[in-house]
């Protein structure tokens, strides 16, 4: 088979210079919306339930959704499905759980809601720390993929790609703040829907448009072992584990919750969920079809030929289909993905320096506009820079178990005392801190001593902890030392604000 | 008597939002618990090309759907009106 993946491709730099063109036009727009704090963290709260909704599906469907699970499936049929099914059941979690009573408790990032009637210093240190871990393994992820993406898919090189993302990313965010990373979110995730559809449309039509029809001749090619589980659920405990960080970790997830500050009320909240796991749950189906498609449309040989762990499956299957031009298309829209990601992510570290650690630690909530304003940009200065070094640090290294870690991370440190925030009064500031700490600290430690990195990275024979993914310990974990710590002590404070909290959560802020 | 309405309203939801939470994890841990100790049956053709594992996987992305309708049709339809009724009691 003869494909162009690899070379420099002069559409697809076309297409990806419309795109930069287009998000870099937007954030010259929103600059001029950007004026204080509350519009560079959240536009201003007038995002509407159907624009927050495209922008959640932007921020959460990374690369790892779009290239990896169609490599997956296109490599493991069956077994790569357990992932996308497994990204999608977080978000009636965080429908049920989080978002509304975020969205009318806090004003810029989730630990608002977990500090709300506790000693602010404390919780908002451990925060930052749970945020800034699941940040910075969810950035690496990213940048490394980047830097491995466009090498690929445009022929540059892997630190020119990096920095790159770096750069736009800065512009971004620094001039456009939430506004123009909104609107970047938004129009990666309409280019990935329709990127999508057509690829799963152009297979279909091979297949009668009947998807039976596909499974069933990538049956016919490799044996019908390929609509089966295989071996990549060998272990049950750890597809457990790695179901429950999947499951509770995008309640977690800093970048996700803070998108609920952008919309005005807790209806439009939930609204924007629902549209979210319609967006997202089609284009999980999708994957469905764009995986077996490539599996029977190509040969495996030829997507593991270009890459090993099948990540290049869609765009050779682009290319198959549709020519250069669509291959131009959809290595466009990859990048355009990463992007959107990591803007997500660089704006929700930097409110988490900025405003958790700048202005309630170090100036005890006293910070005017200005200087809140200031801070936050250069916090986003910062957090480019550190992923622009994450990224080229980590070159050749695999990453790609670092987005479940930062999922079980997010799971096991910010949901427990989030959601524990919300609707128990008994937790205290003891409790939610000892929660968050132990909760990332205990993921970290498991993960170091998990076959992922023993085995696979450090070529050890055997690894101390037998699971890949920590969740199914440490979630329960973190539960239950803020349970059993809140239990220890006496917090008055943070109980009898637990009527003001609910009365917040349910009333919002209209009715005062 | 508002304080008392408002913890009766938010017992309600906690207890909607623990129950949908629970049926979420029912079906997602059901499917991944077959996927583990059943591969025979999620394995196995119910027509030429769909096998139970697909069958279910999708289905489980359909609960997703179905479930977050149930919750936002109960918020719309109850919870909101509840939550209007207390706060405007207030004035």
């Amino acid at each position: 088979m003869n494909t162009t993946i690899g070379q420099f491709n002069p559409v697809a730099i076309v297409f990806f210079l419309l795109f930069i063109a287009l998000s870099l036009g937007i954030t010259y727009w929103a600059a001029n919306r950007t004026k204080n704090a509350a519009q560079f963290y959240t536009a201003g709260g007038q995002i509407t339930a159907l624009q927050n909704g495209l922008a959640l599906s932007g921020d959460f469907m990374s690369a790892a959704s779009f290239l990896g699970i169609a490599g997956l499936v296109a490599l493991n049929g069956f077994d790569g499905l357990i992932y996308s099914i497994g990204f999608l059941v977080g978000w009636p979690i965080l429908m049920f759980l989080v978002a509304e009573p975020l969205r009318n408790l806090g004003t810029y990032t989730f630990a608002d809601v977990v500090a709300y009637r506790m000693k602010q210093k404390p919780v908002r240190i451990a925060s930052a720390f749970g945020t800034l871990a699941v940040v910075s393994f969810y950035l690496i992820a990213q940048m490394v993929g980047a830097g491995n993406l466009i090498k690929l898919l445009f022929g540059l090189d892997y630190e020119i790609a990096v920095l790159i993302v770096g750069l736009v990313i800065i512009a971004y965010v620094i001039f456009g703040g939430m506004m123009a990373t909104t609107w970047v979110q938004i129009i990666k995730a309409g280019l990935l829907l329709f990127g999508a559809v057509l690829l799963a449309i152009l297979v279909l039509s091979k297949f009668g448009f009947n998807p039976l029809n596909l499974f069933a001749a990538a049956a016919n090619k490799y044996g019908s072992a390929v609509l089966a589980p295989g071996k990549q659920v060998a272990n049950p405990l750890d597809a457990v584990s790695l179901g429950l960080s999947l499951m509770f970790g995008t309640a977690g997830l800093p970048h996700i919750l803070m998108r609920f500050y952008t919309v005005p009320d807790a209806k439009t909240a939930r609204k924007s969920v629902m549209y979210a796991s319609w967006f997202i749950g089609s284009f999980y189906l999708l994957t469905f079809v764009l995986g077996f498609g490539a599996m029977t449309l190509l040969s495996r040989v030829d997507i593991q030929k270009i890459d090993k762990g099948g990540n290049m499956a869609a765009p050779i299957l682009a290319e198959a289909l549709g020519g250069n031009v669509l291959l131009g298309f959809i290595a466009a829209v990859s990048f355009a993905t990463i992007l959107a990601v990591v803007a997500g992510l660089t704006l929700s570290g930097a409110a988490s320096l900025s405003h958790d650690l700048w202005v309630n630690v170090v100036k005890d909530g006293r910070a005017d506009e200005g200087e809140q304003l200031q801070v936050a940009r250069y916090a986003t200065v910062a957090l480019a820079v550190f992923s622009i070094l994450l990224g080229i640090v980590f070159k050749g290294q695999n990453v790609a178990y670092m987005v479940g870690l930062a999922f079980a991370i997010a799971a096991s440190g910010n949901f427990p005392s989030l959601v524990l925030s919300i609707f128990w009064r008994g937790l205290t500031t003891k409790g939610a801190v000892a929660s968050i700490v132990v909760g990332t600290i205990t993921s970290l430690l498991l993960i170091y001593l998990s076959p992922t990195i023993q085995v696979d990275m450090l070529n050890h024979a055997s690894a101390i902890f037998p699971l890949k993914n920590p969740g199914l310990v440490t979630i329960p974990l973190s539960f239950l030392v803020a349970i059993v710590v809140s239990l220890l002590e006496k917090d008055k404070i943070s109980a009898q604000k637990f009527a003001e909290v609910q009365q917040k959560i349910h009333l919002g802020n209209h009715h005062y | 008597m508002r304080e008392k309405n408002l913890t009766k309203l938010a017992q309600k939801k906690w207890i909607i939002s623990r129950n949908l939470s629970l049926a979420m994890m029912f079906v997602y841990f059901g499917f991944i618990l077959l996927v583990a100790y059943n591969k025979q049956l999620m394995g196995s053709l119910i027509v030429p090309g769909l096998s139970w594992g697909i069958l279910l996987g999708a289905l489980v992305i359909v609960s997703v759907w179905i479930l977050i309708y149930i919750y936002v049709r109960w918020t719309n339809n109850y919870y909101d009106r509840k939550v209007k009724q207390i706060s405007q009691g207030e004035r």
